[in-house]
Order: C-alpha cells, then structure tokens, then sequence
C-alpha cells in the first residue's frame, strides 16, 4: 500500500518534466486577465475623480464672493430729503446710485474724483448690482438719508477673480481685465482692511443676470422645485397605480403585454423626444405657456413614470405570496389585499424608487430647452405657469457665457445640483438600509 | 366661477356628502343590528363617487367641447369675403375677435355700457388701448358684433357649465345616499371604480407613446410636404437658412447624412472607449472581486450614472476639451516643432471621450447583472475540469451570457444616440462630413436644440425639421430598444 503511494507520488512529481501542459503560460494569461479588469475600474474611478476634481477645483471659491466696505453718504441732495421721498419716490427710484458708491470709494482711497481715468478704474472696482443694494436700503430705511454708513458693497467680478488669482498678472496690462492702477487700489484696500471675502449669500438668492456677480440660481432653484412637486404630485401616484394594476390585477393578455412593452421602451426614448413631445402637445394644442414650470413639470412626469413604475413593479414582486394568501383567507376582497396589506409592505421599495427617478429628473436638461426653459428669468416664479428656468438648464447657459467669473459660477451651480442630488440619493439608499425587509 | 372654483365645490359636495353617508350608515348598523354588507367606510365612498365622478367628466367635456361648438357659431356668422378665404386668414380673423372679447371683458361695467354692435372698431381699441390691450391693426368694424355675441356666449356657457356640474354632484350625491341600504353592494362598486382609475393610470403609459408618436407625425408629414424625403435623407449638405418672412424659396438645404454620420461617429468612438472598459470592470467585479471591494467599488462607478449629463458637457468643454488642444498642440510641436493644434477643442473625439464616461456605468452594471446571472453549475463545470478562471470566462461564461451583453450593447448604443447634452456642448454644430476625429462634428440632437431654441414660428421648414430628425431619431432608437428587449427576454426564459 504505502509503496503504491510512493510510486505514484513519484509519478505525478516526475511529470511536468515530461510533459508541458502550459500552466505557467496559462497563469501568466490569468493574472494579465485580472490585471485588465482592475485597469478598466481604475479608468473608471479615474475619470470620476477627474470629473469631480475638475468641478470642485473651479468652483468651489463660487461660495466666497468679495466685498468693499465703503462709507456711502446719503446725501439730500442726490436723493431729496425724506418728507419728499415720502410724497414721491421718483427721485429715490432714479438716483445714480453707482456714482455715490464710486465717490465713497474715491474717498477711500484718496483718489481726486475730477480725474476721470482714475475714478472709471474706481468705478470698475465695485459691481452695477449696488444700484439695486444702496436703492433697496434707502427705500426700506428712510431715515438713513443724510447720513454716511459704512456699507458692504459687492466687488466687480473682475476684482474677484483677480482676487482669486483666476487672472494670469504676469501678461500684460493691455490684455488683462484688470489695470495695474486697480491693482494698486486693491492694495490699498487690503492694507485698511476695507476688503474681505465673504459668503456668498447672493448665489442662493439671485436670478439671472448678466453680470457675474450678481447672478444666482435662486430663480432656477425655485423653478426646480415647482418641477419636482408636480413631478411628485403627478408621477407618483399614476406610477404606483400603473404598477398595482400590472402586478397585481392584470390578466396575462396582449393589452397588458403591450402595455409592458412600452413602459420599457419609454424608459430607454431620449430624453429629447418627450422635449419634442411637450412642445407638440402641452405648448402647441393645449396652449400652455412656454418657460412655464407647470410644462416642464408635466414633460419631466411622463419621463420619470417609467422608471417610478419599474421600481414600484419590483418593490410589489418582493412581498411574499403568502401575505396576499394570508388576508384573502380571513376574507379580504383583492382590492383590500392589495390596499391595506402589499402595498404599505411596498411602501419602503416604492419611496425609494420614487426618490430616484425624481433625482433623474432633477438633472434632465435637453426636453427643458425645447419647452422654452432656456429664458433670462430675474424674478422668482410666484406661480408654475410663470416664466421659471431650472438648474441644470441655468448651468447650460452660463457654461455658454465665456467671461472667467461665470464658469466659477457654473461650477458653483453644479456643486449644489450635485449637492441635491447626493442628498437625494443617500436618502433613498438610508431608507432602503432602514426598512429593506428579507423575506 | 372659475374652473378651480367649481372643482373645489364638488370636492365639497362629495366630502360631505361621504360625512354624512358614514354617519347613515353606522346608524343603520345600530339600529337594527343588522349586517351591513360593506363597512360604513365604504358607503361614505360610494357616495363619494357618486356626487364627483358624473360631475367632474361633466366639466371635462364641457370644457374641451363649449370652446368648439362658440367658434364655430362664431366663424358661422363671418363676413363671406373671410369665409371664402384660406383657413388661415380665418384662424387669424377668429384671434382677433377672440382677442377683443377679452378686452371687453377688462373694460369697467359703464364703459362695457357704450359699446354697442355699431361702434367702429377704431372707438375700440382706443378704449382698450387706454388699458394696456393692444389690438391687432387687422381688426374691423363687423368684428365688433361678434366680439359682443362670442362674450355673449362664453359667459353663459360658463353659467351653465356651473349650473350643471353642481346640479349633477349634488343629484350624485343624493342618489347615492338614498341607494344605501345594509344590503347595498357599496364595496364592489367602489373596488370597481378602483380598478378602473388603475386602468387609467397604467394606459398613460400607451398614451405616451401614442403622443410622441403623433405629436411628431403630423409635423413630419408637414415638413416633407414642403421637402421631399430623397432630398432630405440623402443630401450631403445641411445648411438651413432662417429666411426673412416672405422670401419664399431660401429655405437652405436640409441634408440629414452629414447629421446620421456624426450621430453614428461619436457614438462609436464612445462606444469604442466605452465597452472594453466597462465589459472588463464588470467581468473582474463579477467574477474577481471579494464582496468587500465590491461593495465599494459598484456605487462608486453608479456614481458616475447619477451625474447629470450636463456636468458631463461641462466638463467636456471647460476641461476635457482645451486639454486635449493643448496635448495635441504640445505633440505636434514634438514631432514636427510646429505648437499648432491639431485637435479642436470641440471634436468628435472630445465628445466621445465623454461620452464614454458617461456609458462606463452604464455597460458595467448592465453586463454585471447578466454575467452574475449565469448559473452557477456552468461555472463549476468549467472550473472543475481544470480551466483556470480566466478560461472559465472566456470560454464558458462570455459565450453563455453574450446575447444578454449584447442587448446591453444594443441600449447603450441607443444611449449614446439620443444623448443630447454633451453633444451640444462638446460635438460643436458646424455639419461636416469628415473622417477625421479630430474634427468638429455635429448630431441629430444638437440640430434639433439648435432648431427650436429660440423663437418659434411653426410653418416653417426650418423648424418642423427638428421634428423630421427627432422622428428619424426615434425610430432609430426605438428599434434599437426592442430589438434589446427582445434578446433581453429570449435570454431569460433560457435560464429560467
């Protein structure tokens, strides 16, 4: 026995020798093969750094934005004495008010204010958007008339990006934004500590403008969010009855199968034909306003039923046969079945899939352009039926406006869609750990 | 009343009336003790259903039906110089009536007073006009008659429209209520009316389809009326001019191949780049890698699918593409010392680098999820025979799962032809036809943006061509998908 052992040990050591069946070329073969797919994820992971990096690197200073403190004089002369504003607000409504913000600065930095090319570089100093800052002040405080206040006015988007040193200063002055004069003045600002970088309240705030520095996506915020509630309103609850239907009542027949059908091939339309679709339908023959919120809430709906119904198929596929069996044997009716006892053991798998296909819609640009959403929008939207503009379509259009300050923006603007998006996806993935139930 | 009143009203009318069927009905329950055949609940809904489901298709018709049956009594009594003119002139002459309708009705009551059928239209619109209510300079004197009747008309039919919809939730509401009795059936009925919203709801989807089919055809159809099909899909040459009103025969030329050819070329360098990479992640994810790393690494790459696509055409054009310029302007200055470019910032190959990030999670996890769903025993088999695991995947595992991978192939082709933003932001919108990747090339969602943004005028070709390409766009896509689908099902059963 342990001779027969031995000999077919022997045997088996002996044999590589005699013949060669390529392991080590076959194992060579292995690793590279596993080699590959680590380099294919490595590209993958790459390109989502690069992406990432690419973003928040230009972007993240969006969320600073420079100021000057400025002693502003409200003078009676410029704007009329209070008891006259009080008659007629004309004046108030009129007055120059850059002028007053260029002389305060004038006066900051000692600068003569009958020199035109000093007091122009002054001027380029502070944005137009303090027109309707030192306007709205007088307006909502009368009494300030008269008087000097030190002010915080917002910088240009030249000084900022300078600031920021988005400028190259080494070319030279004739082919850079910014003159070696204001420079100096910048300087000298820093030195009284009149200058700072502040949060930037104003891109949550604003609308559109054509000055960077006083563009927001406030507008575009609201009119997402008039999106997404209609889109929740309406999306929703039709997907979630589709699916019932489908799932649980639907007798296997050629209607339920072409049904089925084309909820899958609506999932996989371009997103650009239910652009087309609204502009056909909702624009042209029911003669809804274009740019309104109500429009592309209603595109965006029939774009995220597919996915809601999906979702919601799978959620109402996981609970067990045995509930249903379970209340149709004490005497339920289907519908009570399928109300009171699948779909609350669904609900968990519905709110997740529902979360998701409304952070899909959240960042759909290309139907929203078709519909008239692409609109220089300043005023908030009071109602869906206004003229409103969403996020990622406020990103399209300043990602078109060449000026450096304004692609720090679209990248600021990105960050928080990215931000929403995040908090939505982490939210459906923490409900989906909270109350995911195995069966 | 407006429509949202009126609405608002029988909600009322039918909340209330399921108050005080509920109440009824659990009286009836303790009175005589007798078994209700359906819980109170359930009458209070069959009340319900009764007062607002009549009522609120009344409103609906009404609605959609009074606006036709007023304009073609209006359009009736037109002068027969408009009548025996083309439909359009009509349709104009109708706008304006309509238009003064409205300004009459923002006109204070004893201004309403003076105008009568014999004021001429000039009086009119000089009130009006003190209103802030331009009136088109087409209008005339017999316009006003009917502006008069068409106001006429819209306020009673908005009375009766009123009348008829409260009488009819009220009357529901009260047959309803006298229909309940302990034996009454109110469940069936309400699971009945149940089934039938559901039925509803999941017919929307059909409704879809059919919407974006027609909504497109009939444009389509108008298009080629005024272009033909060879001249479309088959010129070379794309170049729509936007003519001046009335300069009939400068319609430029609207060639679809020069658009299909750089759809079909950037689609294929970001399939190129795109494929490999996410067949491998998915094959080493599925086959290689521990639940640890896994667990990490999928969300990781899904990532990228949530990103919206125009953070990818920014990125495309802020980032991907001058770099890509200025690697090419540093290689040339290498080779031949000459720092020129030879690769525009946007190009076919910007935009299909991108692209393929994009597609990456895309391929991935649909691969991912078919090559996981080959059983098991096939992967023993393989490996027990002494295959190494490499083997077992290239010769076992792929073959078994390739028409699941092609199918995934096939959606995200279709992906990659209807995706709209990168392109407009990275492809450029000059309409070459070159093979040169390096070149800027245009697509079919790029022309149908670049044709409807803006403003619109709907009978000209320029712009029912976006229509034409987002058909042509469809069908291809949609034959992309099905065909998928199709596979997608075959595959399944084989395993199932």
């Amino acid at each position: 026995m342990s001779d027969t052992t031995a000999n077919g040990l022997a045997e088996t050591s002996a044999r590589p020798e005699r013949r060669d069946i390529g392991i080590k070329k076959r194992y060579a073969a292995e690793r590279r093969f596993k080699a590959y797919g680590i380099i294919a994820i490595a590209i993958g992971l790459a390109f989502l750094v690069a992406l990432l990096w690419s973003v928040f690197s230009k972007g993240y200073t969006a969320f600073w934005q420079t100021e000057i403190q400025v002693p502003i004089t409200f003078s009676e002369e410029v704007l009329g004495t209070p008891e006259q504003a009080n008659q007629s607000q004309t004046k108030l409504m009129m007055a120059n008010y850059p002028q007053i913000a260029r002389e305060g600065l004038a006066q900051l930095l000692d600068v003569d204010t009958s020199d035109r090319d000093a007091m122009r570089a002054v001027g380029a100093l502070i944005s137009d958007g303090v027109r309707i800052e030192l306007r709205d002040m007088v307006l909502n405080d009368l009494s300030i008339i008269g008087t000097t206040q030190d002010v915080w006015l917002y910088a240009s988007s030249e000084l900022d990006s300078a600031l920021k040193g988005q400028y190259d200063l080494a070319v030279p002055e004739n082919r850079r934004p910014i003159s070696d004069l204001q420079l100096q003045y910048i300087e000298t600002l820093q030195e009284q500590g009149a200058i700072e970088q502040r949060f930037n309240t104003g891109l949550f705030t604003f609308g559109a403008s054509s000055r960077a520095e006083t563009a927001g996506v406030g507008v575009a915020i609201i009119g997402s969010l008039y999106m997404m509630l209609i889109v929740l309103a309406l999306a929703l609850p039709i997907g979630v009855a589709a699916s019932i239907y489908l799932e649980e009542f639907a007798p296997k027949n050629k209607f339920t199968d072409l049904i089925e059908v084309n909820i899958n091939n609506l999932a996989a339309v371009p997103s650009i034909v239910f652009g087309l679709l609204g502009l056909a339908v909702f624009i042209n023959w029911f003669g809804l306003p274009r740019s309104a919120a109500l429009v592309g809430g209603l595109v965006l709906t029939l774009m995220t039923l597919p996915t809601i119904i999906i979702a919601t198929r799978a959620a109402l596929r996981a609970v067990p046969p045995s509930i249903r069996w379970a209340a149709l044997g004490v005497g339920a009716s289907k519908t009570q079945t399928v109300f009171h006892h699948v779909l609350p053991l669904a609900a968990p798998g519905i709110l997740t899939g529902t979360i998701i296909g409304l952070a899909q819609a959240l960042g759909e640009t290309a139907p929203l352009l078709l519909i008239g959403m692409v609109a220089f929008v300043a005023d908030y939207p009071s109602t869906p039926m206004d003229p409103a503009t969403a996020l990622p379509v406020q990103i399209y259009m300043w990602a078109n406006e060449a000026e450096r300050a304004f692609v720090e923006r679209t990248s600021g603007a990105i960050i928080i869609l990215l931000a929403f998006l995040a908090i939505m996806n982490l939210t459906a993935i923490f409900l989906r750990r909270r109350f995911e139930r195995r069966w | 009343m407006s429509t949202l009143t009126i609405i608002f009203l029988v909600l009322v009318i039918g909340l209330a009336g399921a108050f005080l069927a509920y109440r009824y009905s659990r009286s009836l329950a303790a009175k005589d003790g007798a078994q209700l055949h359906s819980r109170p609940i359930y009458h209070a809904s069959y009340v319900a259903c009764w007062a607002m489901i009549p009522a609120l298709l009344a409103l609906m018709v009404w609605l959609v039906v009074s606006p036709i049956v007023i304009a073609s009594d209006v359009r009736g009594s037109f002068p027969e110089g408009i009548l025996a003119e083309t439909s359009l002139t009509e349709d104009l002459a109708y706008g304006i009536v309509e238009s003064l309708g409205s300004g009459l009705r923002v006109l204070p009551a004893d201004e309403r007073e003076t105008i009568t059928d014999a004021t001429p239209v000039a009086e009119l619109r000089e009130l009006l006009n003190q209103r802030g209510v331009p009136i088109a300079s087409a209008s005339a004197d017999w316009m006003v008659p009917l502006a008069i009747q068409l106001n006429g008309m819209q306020i009673f039919s908005r009375w009766a429209m009123t009348a008829v919809v409260v009488l009819l939730a009220l009357g529901g509401a009260f047959w309803g209520y006298r229909n309940i009795a302990p034996r009454l059936r109110a469940r069936n009925g309400v699971e009945r009316v149940v089934t039938g919203a559901l039925i509803a709801a999941s017919s929307i989807a059909i409704m879809t389809t059919v919407g974006i089919v027609f909504s497109m055809l009939f444009e389509t159809i108008d298009f080629f009326s005024r272009i033909s099909p060879m001249e479309f899909f088959f010129g070379t040459e794309w170049n729509p001019r936007f003519s001046g009103a009335g300069s009939e025969g400068s319609a430029g030329s609207f060639g679809f191949i020069p658009l299909l050819a750089g759809t079909l070329y950037i689609g294929f360098v970001a399939m190129l780049i795109a494929v490999p990479i996410g067949l491998f992640a998915a094959i080493y994810m599925a086959e290689y890698a521990d639940s640890r790393t896994r667990s990490v690494v999928k969300p990781l790459l899904e990532v990228l699918a949530g990103i919206p696509t125009i953070v990818y055409g920014f990125f495309a054009l802020v980032t991907v593409g001058p770099f890509l310029r200025d690697l090419s302007a540093q290689i040339s200055g290498l080779v031949t010392g000459d720092y020129t470019s030879f690769i525009q910032a946007q190009s076919v190959l910007t935009a299909g680098l991108v692209m393929a990030i994009m597609l990456i999670p895309f391929v991935s996890s649909l691969s991912d999820d078919i090559i996981t769903s080959v059983p098991r025993s096939l992967r023993d088999g393989s490996l027990g025979l002494g295959a190494t695991r490499s083997e077992t995947i290239k010769r076992v595992i792929l073959p078994a799962a390739l028409p699941g991978i092609v199918s995934a192939l096939l959606l995200t082709a279709s992906r990659a032809i209807g995706e709209t933003m990168i392109v407009v932001l990275a492809a450029g919108v000059a309409a070459n036809l070159t093979i040169n990747p390096f070149d800027a090339m245009t697509t079919i969602t790029v022309k149908i943006v670049a044709q409807l943004t803006g403003d619109l005028e709907f009978n000209s070709p320029q712009t029912l061509v976006a229509f034409a390409l987002g058909m042509t766009l469809f069908v291809i896509t949609l034959c992309l998908n099905i065909y998928a689908l199709y596979i997608v099902r075959k595959y399944k059963e084989q395993y199932e």
